[in-house]
């Protein structure tokens, strides 16, 4: 974990999530997936979320994100509630303020790496070539300016994963979301993709949240939430606070 | 966005090309059979088409279409010319006959006689001889296609001789006219020929072709001549609608078309559908990495309906310069000549293209509408 000074401020809370409940239904049951979940990240740091597969992570982030809606419990994201929030205002708040990397990159195959990086631009009404040119600088920044307009098919899977980076920042969202993000990676790749992620994603009004299981990349976190059985369970960090507290 | 929907379908060529060539196939169907539906109409009214001079055709009451006439006594005509109001009338003939082809086969031919003084019913479309030359004893004139049939191979040309109902006839003129509905032989010829050509009978009046002194008063003509002679009598429009809702009315056509144009929709909308269907569900995990995004549904379903419409647009154009060229070629065989493209048959076909990519891209819009974006976090 990155050493940080303990006399740093506190940075603003960028989520805070407080007695979530997510049920499924699987068949004639119900699945209980978040069992009254508190969490809380904070701009500036790079939270991690980890735990057994099944305990809850994805489901989450994918609340955190605005792409899910909690049964019950608060969920408050650069402080807009988002279960108060419906369809076309929550796309519009993820537009704007979130940027999501995902494990299989879910870039589109019919586009360069530069045109998938500017899809969040273009979807914000920018010009096609103004996305372009804002996405081949972010590009640039990741290592890709010698791979702009080759296809995904045409780059490696840590190329792959900085395109997927740079679609995630190009409109400097205030909250980044990534799910497995080293998980088609090799080790080598995974590290520099992380540190690309230190690198570009992290600023002080800026926060990064990272699911994974992948514990390689463990030296990148500055705080640790450990997940199971649909809670936290511990929490390990500069802003470690005792799980105990929320029991 | 549009141009991420347009680059998403040139992406899967395969796809793209499958969509383009059901939308085209739909289009050279519903036109070629569509025009070629209104061609044989047209043809069903072609004499009457051939004769604009007449504003009046004077008949049997129970005469429904020109292709089924009944003789009317000959005193019919003098009688006609009697009416006020009438500039001119003059008889016509119009009979089926059979011809002895060069092969020795035999040949349905329409046999029309005309007024020996005027000539009044001839078109004046002479590609070889003039309408004098009808004048002259035993003379006919035939259609370029008639002179095709009877001698195969050989160019047009004036001098020949037929036999007709044990008669001598002497071709010499080539006329242009209209290509007709019940046989590709059109032969004309005064009526005292024409009625010993055919062996008709007595009665050999068919017609009488009536010109209205005012011809804005053509419609109460009809009338008078109608009430006064206690005959059928018609402008020459309605006469033209009357042939043709006969044969609407009489023959398997319009079903048999009508089947064609429905299987032609239906085919689309099958091909169209599933393949698009399938681009949709191959790419539904693009589209819910767009959702997350945070690209909003009416995003999607403008970024669809790019893509359908360019579908649409590409195939209905393939499709329509297909079918343009279908008519081209073929039409200048003898058997599809006359038949073209009409332009309101390429208009409603393209309404119809339309429809079909619209209704095939509907099915396809619920998936992605309803992708649950929360998708792109699974492995």
């Amino acid at each position: 974990m990155t050493d940080l000074p303990q006399n740093t401020p506190p940075q603003p809370i960028a989520v805070r999530c407080a007695g979530v409940e997510k049920s499924f239904a699987a068949g004639e049951t119900t699945v209980r997936v978040l069992r009254g979940t508190d969490f809380t990240a904070r701009s500036g740091e790079m939270t991690f979320l980890v735990g057994p597969s099944g305990c809850g992570k994805t489901t989450l982030i994918s609340i955190i994100g605005a792409i899910l809606s909690a049964d019950s419990g608060s969920v408050e994201v650069l402080g807009f509630d988002v279960r108060r929030a419906r369809g076309g205002r929550l796309a519009d708040f993820r537009l704007a303020n979130l940027g999501f990397i995902f494990q299989q990159f879910n870039l589109l195959p019919a586009l360069s790496a530069a045109e998938n990086a500017s899809l969040p631009l273009v979807a914000a009404g920018h010009s096609t070539r103004a996305g372009e040119r804002v996405a081949s600088e972010m590009l640039a920044r990741l290592g890709l300016e010698q791979h702009l307009h080759k296809m995904p098919a045409q780059l490696s899977g840590g190329q792959q994963q900085r395109v997927a980076i740079a679609r995630a920042l190009v409109h400097s969202p205030r909250l980044v979301i990534c799910d497995e993000p080293t998980a088609s990676l090799d080790a080598e790749a995974g590290h520099t993709v992380m540190e690309l992620l230190r690198e570009v994603a992290l600023a002080p009004d800026r926060g990064v949240i990272i699911v994974t299981h992948d514990t390689r990349i463990f030296e990148f976190a500055d705080v640790i939430h450990h997940m199971s059985d649909g809670r936290i369970v511990q929490i390990e960090g500069k802003a470690a606070t005792p799980v105990e507290a929320h029991a | 966005m549009f141009v991420v929907a347009l680059r998403m379908l040139f992406g899967d060529a395969t796809k793209c090309l499958g969509l383009v060539f059901g939308v085209a196939l739909s289009t050279l169907l519903l036109c070629q059979q569509v025009s070629i539906f209104f061609g044989l109409l047209s043809r069903a009214a072609s004499v009457i088409d051939d004769i604009p001079e007449a504003d009046i055709w004077v008949m049997d009451p129970a005469v429904k279409t020109i292709e089924v006439p009944y003789p009317l006594r000959d005193t019919v005509l003098q009688r006609v010319r009697g009416v006020e109001g009438v500039a001119w009338a003059v008889p016509f003939f119009k009979a089926t006959t059979q011809v002895r082809t060069r092969r020795g086969t035999l040949d349905n031919a329409i046999m029309i006689g005309v007024d020996d003084v005027s000539l009044v019913g001839v078109p004046d479309r002479f590609l070889i001889g003039t309408l004098d030359d009808l004048t002259l004893p035993d003379a006919i004139a035939i259609n370029p296609a008639g002179f095709r049939l009877l001698f195969p191979g050989e160019e047009p040309d004036v001098g020949r001789e037929l036999e007709l109902n044990d008669r001598r006839a002497r071709i010499v003129a080539i006329v242009d006219a209209a290509p007709a509905f019940s046989a590709n032989l059109t032969i004309f010829t005064r009526l005292s020929l024409a009625t010993r050509y055919t062996n008709n009978g007595r009665n050999t009046l068919c017609f009488v072709l009536v010109k209205a002194a005012d011809p804005a008063t053509t419609a109460a003509l009809a009338q008078r001549i109608a009430t006064e002679m206690g005959l059928k009598a018609v402008e020459r429009g309605t006469f033209r609608s009357e042939t043709i809702g006969y044969i609407l009315e009489t023959t398997g056509i319009p079903a048999s078309f009508g089947t064609v144009v429905i299987l032609g929709v239906l085919i689309g909308i099958a091909i169209v559908g599933l393949t698009f269907n399938q681009f949709v569900m191959e790419n539904l995990r693009q589209y819910a990495a767009l959702k997350a995004i945070g690209v909003r549904n009416e995003w999607l379903l403008a970024m669809t309906l790019t893509q359908a419409a360019f579908v649409a647009t590409v195939g209905y154009g393939i499709g329509l310069f297909a079918a343009a060229g279908f008519f081209a070629t073929a039409g200048r065989s003898d058997a599809l000549r006359g038949f073209h493209l009409l332009p309101e048959v390429a208009v409603g076909v393209a309404l119809l293209a339309g429809v079909i990519v619209l209704v095939a891209t509907t099915v396809s819009l619920r998936r992605v509408f309803f992708v649950d974006p929360a998708t792109v976090f699974r492995g």
